[in-house]
């Protein structure tokens, strides 16, 4: 058994896993916070993807005991109360969503891209950044504008701060 | 219009919580007390189950139960049904062989399953189903239809001699064979309908339950159709009777049709939650669903189409052999049959068409409806033919097509349809401006100076959506009717909740279906809830596929609203004393035209409920309930125009331009419409280019993860530009005709008649990776 203590979504957790507990099940199974999705058993589909110290990670690929002491952000923990984060409120303003389930990934994988790129985000690097999650539904069109239409809302917060 | 009526681009009402983490899918119900279950599947093609040894998994630590085929049987579990019965030629019904959910003496796949452990964690149910012991001998396997048909073939099933499922065919032999003596022009193709699977992003789920007290079980699950998953795991498999069983689909993450059927694992999960009187969840980990979900197309055919001397068309003959995998799944047999042959007049008035349809079982997964279900199918093999034949004659594939195009409606095609309306010159029309066709021999030739290879690609596509008419699908061999449900209830203060027995899983209902409420009353969006997806709910309904939730699910809302209308006039009537037929419904208010008396929706409700003041002998309450059934099938059709360029270096295909002008009828929700497009045309792509199940010889799946198997990504596909052209179904009350499919049934031959087009040969097969393009660019195919 692996004793944890971290960080998700601003309040201190701690629990006891089995050592091979994936941080995805952690989330879903010991804490409740069932918005971060498995998709795949292979890393390749992105529905599981969280901020780890502020950074996009795929959390079925990192064992629950090395995210001890981490900061974990799941899209559980993005919006401000009942103010959307920018990146929530252009997937719904763009339909970048249908059945919802990689959604919460790609928001999280999407704000990553954002925060990387900042405003010289183009179509072409938005489709090359997204090669990490998968999607069924939309054909990727309306995920591409919602991204898009994120970073120029999320540019113009930064500048206004 | 209203800003959130008919034809308004509402952002959706179910997006907040997909957005916020807050769906609610099967595998986040965890009831109190769940054990988890895990399945022992053959890792044989094809073998003989000599013994199952459970005594070490038994001793795993958490281990519940562990269960297997022989324990259905001795517990009268049926086993799994195929729907939909279809003849051959000969009048012989159709030859099924038995699947069990678990089986006892024969494995006919890799991957189904033999035995089931049921433990207290997800972990501990794995390490305990490696620890049961199966015995198996080997059985030569059938990896795909030209082995199973070969002479001396394995046999999979003693019921099926030669591996044949039926020999079926459709359409009149003598005169089409008439037809091509006389023909001037006679122009052949061979074809392969690729292999797909169908990956939903939400793996199956189930989460089932028992209550020893009240004899009741509940199972939530991934179902695009809860209340036939009851019918089916009551009157055919004997779980319990309807009135002990409450299925549930919650959000469900996709489905794409692989979500329709009733599967093994969900039967055994409900069974095992009274074995061990505990509730048991399985969720399919992606393996698991590569191997077990339904896969959809893989057809190889013939075809030859006659044409006379005015290159018009006078005859069509397919031959099509279709793999139905290792068993007959719940509505395969319809989907090489009645949803595929049928549609192979396409848009153009072909006089004589006659189609031979062989199912065939293989070493395979079961094979089933996937988006478009036939109809993709049929689009393109009729689309690469057509194709074919105008570079054969030496003709603009527009001319040859425009030539053949249906143009008067009501058209019986000799293959059943009816197609009420349409209007291909337009959606040509549209498409070849949006794409500049006129501009593409310049833009080739700019291409060439640079090296590349460009090519353009047409697709006429027509689609039978709206599915479907009870009495005509009963004649020809359904196991069901395809009506739908709908119940309106105006609450006492005027706000309302739909009932539909269709279900959404990424469709968009709560909104598309809520925005014909509050059009129709004039109320805002708000007002109206729709509730779906829980048989203890909704009474009864078919559920989604098919392109059918608009078609039939709000045509039965519809009905039911005017009911409830009708008897709202009648309580204003009564009131306000005026004629019911002056009583008109504006913004939420029920008016006496040409007066200034007027009550409120809300008032309306309210009277209904306190029956102080009602007609003499009318019953209390505003709630209405209707069953729709069509009367036809609804008919979208559309062009879509691809535009690619090939480096000759490397085989690779980049998209320059895709187009797609679509008539769905009327639009209810554009937003969404184009969306569902998308999401299709994806698909169609993905099938051109990338998609592919590949087993090998000895009928292991080589592509049973996402390692293996492409999935389209965002690189991999182009942003696309879409059009609408419009003529309103005359069959239903809105004049919708459905959207969900066109993109998957239209979109592969387009793409795939533009590679052709650029590389200047007629043989390639999909996926058209690099390697087959290079390959075929440099003769080697």
């Amino acid at each position: 058994m692996t004793t944890v203590t971290l960080t998700v979504n601003g309040k201190a957790v701690s629990g006891a896993a089995e050592d091979r507990t994936l941080l995805v099940h952690f989330l879903r199974d010991h804490l409740g916070l069932t918005g971060t999705h498995v998709g795949c058993d292979t890393s390749q589909c992105g529905a599981c993807v969280v901020h780890i110290d502020g950074q996009a990670v795929k959390s079925c690929t990192v064992l629950v005991g090395q995210a001890n002491g981490a900061n974990v952000t799941t899209i559980e923990g993005i919006a401000k109360g009942d103010e959307l984060h920018p990146m929530q409120a252009a997937f719904r303003d763009n339909h970048g969503l249908q059945c919802g389930y990689c959604t919460p990934g790609m928001i999280m994988t999407s704000i990553d891209i954002v925060n990387r790129h900042g405003g010289s985000l183009d179509e072409a690097t938005v489709r090359q950044e997204l090669e990490g999650n998968i999607c069924r539904c939309t054909g990727y069109h309306n995920i591409v504008k919602s991204v898009l239409d994120a970073a120029a809302r999320m540019n113009v917060a930064q500048a206004a701060e | 219009m209203g800003m959130e009526g008919i034809g308004a681009s509402v952002a959706r009402k179910e997006d907040k919580r997909f957005i916020t983490g807050k769906g609610r899918y099967t595998d986040d119900i965890r009831p109190h007390g769940m054990t988890y279950a895990s399945f022992v599947r053959s890792p044989h093609a094809h073998a003989k189950v000599a013994s199952i040894d459970t005594s070490e998994a038994m001793k795993m630590p958490g281990v519940v139960a562990v269960l297997t085929g022989q324990e259905l049987v001795d517990d009268k579990i049926g086993n799994l049904i195929c729907g939909w019965m279809v003849h051959s030629k000969d009048g012989s019904a159709m030859k099924m062989g038995a699947w069990p959910a678990m089986a006892p003496e024969i494995v006919r796949f890799v991957g189904q399953a033999v035995a089931v452990v049921i433990a207290e964690s997800r972990n501990g149910a794995r390490d305990a189903a490696e620890k049961v012991e199966v015995a198996y001998e080997e059985l030569p396997a059938v990896p795909d239809i030209r082995a199973a048909i070969a002479d001396g073939a394995p046999q999979l099933h003693p019921e099926a001699p030669g591996n044949i499922v039926y020999d079926w065919a459709l359409g009149d032999e003598a005169a089409t064979n008439a037809a091509f003596a006389k023909a001037a022009n006679v122009v052949e193709i061979e074809l392969t309908n690729n292999r797909l699977v169908p990956n939903a992003m939400e793996p199956r789920s189930a989460v089932a339950s028992y209550d020893e007290a009240e004899e009741h079980f509940t199972l939530y699950t991934t179902s695009q159709n809860p209340h036939v998953a009851r019918l089916v795991l009551s009157a055919f498999y004997n779980i319990a009777p309807e009135n002990k069983l409450r299925v549930i689909a919650p959000d469900v993450g996709g489905g794409f049709g692989s979500k329709i059927f009733i599967y093994p694992e969900e039967m055994v999960a409900l069974w095992a939650s009274k074995k061990v009187n505990r509730p048991v969840k399985w969720t399919a980990d992606r393996t698991e669903a590569f191997l077990t979900d339904a896969h959809g197309r893989d057809h190889l055919s013939k075809a030859e189409m006659a044409f006379d001397k005015d290159n018009k068309m006078i005859g069509l003959r397919v031959k099509t052999h279709a793999n139905f995998g290792a068993y007959m799944s719940l509505f395969s047999s319809s989907v090489p049959t009645y949803l595929y042959a049928t549609l192979l007049s396409g848009q153009y008035n072909i006089p004589n068409i006659y189609a031979e349809v062989i199912g065939i079982y293989t070493n395979t997964t079961p094979v089933d409806a996937y988006r478009g279900a036939g109809r993709p199918e049929a689009s393109f093999l009729l689309e690469r033919l057509v194709e074919t034949a105008a570079r054969k004659l030496k003709l603009d594939p527009t001319e040859l097509r425009r030539k053949n195009f249906i143009t008067s409606f009501p058209h019986q095609t000799p293959v059943i349809m009816a197609y009420d309306t349409g209007d291909f010159h337009a959606s040509l029309d549209a498409a070849l401006k949006a794409i500049d066709y006129a501009g593409f021999a310049a833009r080739k030739e700019a291409s060439q100076k640079a090296g590349k290879l460009r090519g353009i690609g047409l697709s006429c596509y027509i689609e039978a959506c709206g599915i479907a008419p009870s009495k005509a699908v009963g004649s020809l061999g359904a196991g069901v009717g395809l009506w739908e449900s709908a119940e309106v209830r105006v609450n006492p203060v005027g706000t309302i909740e739909v009932l539909t027995g269709s279900h959404s899983h990424g469709q968009g209902h709560e909104t598309t279906f809520a925005q014909v409420v509050a059009d129709r009353l004039g109320i805002p969006l708000d007002q109206v809830s729709i509730v779906h997806g829980d048989t203890d709910k909704v009474q009864f309904g078919m559920g989604t596929y098919g392109s059918r939730s608009a078609a039939v699910g709000i045509s039965a809302i519809v009905k039911a609203l005017e009911k409830v209308e009708a008897k709202a006039k009648k309580i204003v009537s009564h009131q306000l004393e005026a004629s019911e037929d002056d009583i008109v419904i504006e913004n939420g208010n029920f008016k006496v035209a040409g007066t200034d008396k007027v009550m409120a929706l809300a008032n309306v409700a309210l009277a209904a409920y306190t029956a102080h003041n009602l007609p003499p002998g009318m019953e209390p309450g505003l709630k209405e309930g209707a069953f729709y059934d069509p009367t036809n099938f609804t008919f979208p059709a559309g062009a879509y125009i691809c535009e690619v360029e090939v480096d000759p270096g490397t085989g690779k295909t980049e998209f320059v331009n895709f187009v797609a002008a679509d008539d769905f009828g009327r639009l209810i929700n554009p937003m969404i419409v184009e969306g569902q497009v998308h999401g299709g045309l994806a698909q169609g792509i993905g099938q051109a280019l990338l998609e592919g199940a590949v087993y090998d010889e000895n009928g292991q799946l080589v592509t049973a993860s996402f390692m293996d198997y492409a999935m389209p990504r965002a690189e991999d596909l182009p942003s696309f530009k879409l059009s609408h052209t419009t003529t309103l179904c005359p069959g239903n009350p809105l004049g919708v005709k459905g959207c969900g499919e066109a993109g998957a049934i239209g979109a592969s031959a387009a793409v795939i008649n533009a590679i052709t087009n650029a590389i200047g040969h007629e043989k390639i097969e999909m996926p058209a990776t690099p390697a087959r393009v290079w390959n075929a660019i440099h003769g080697n195919a």
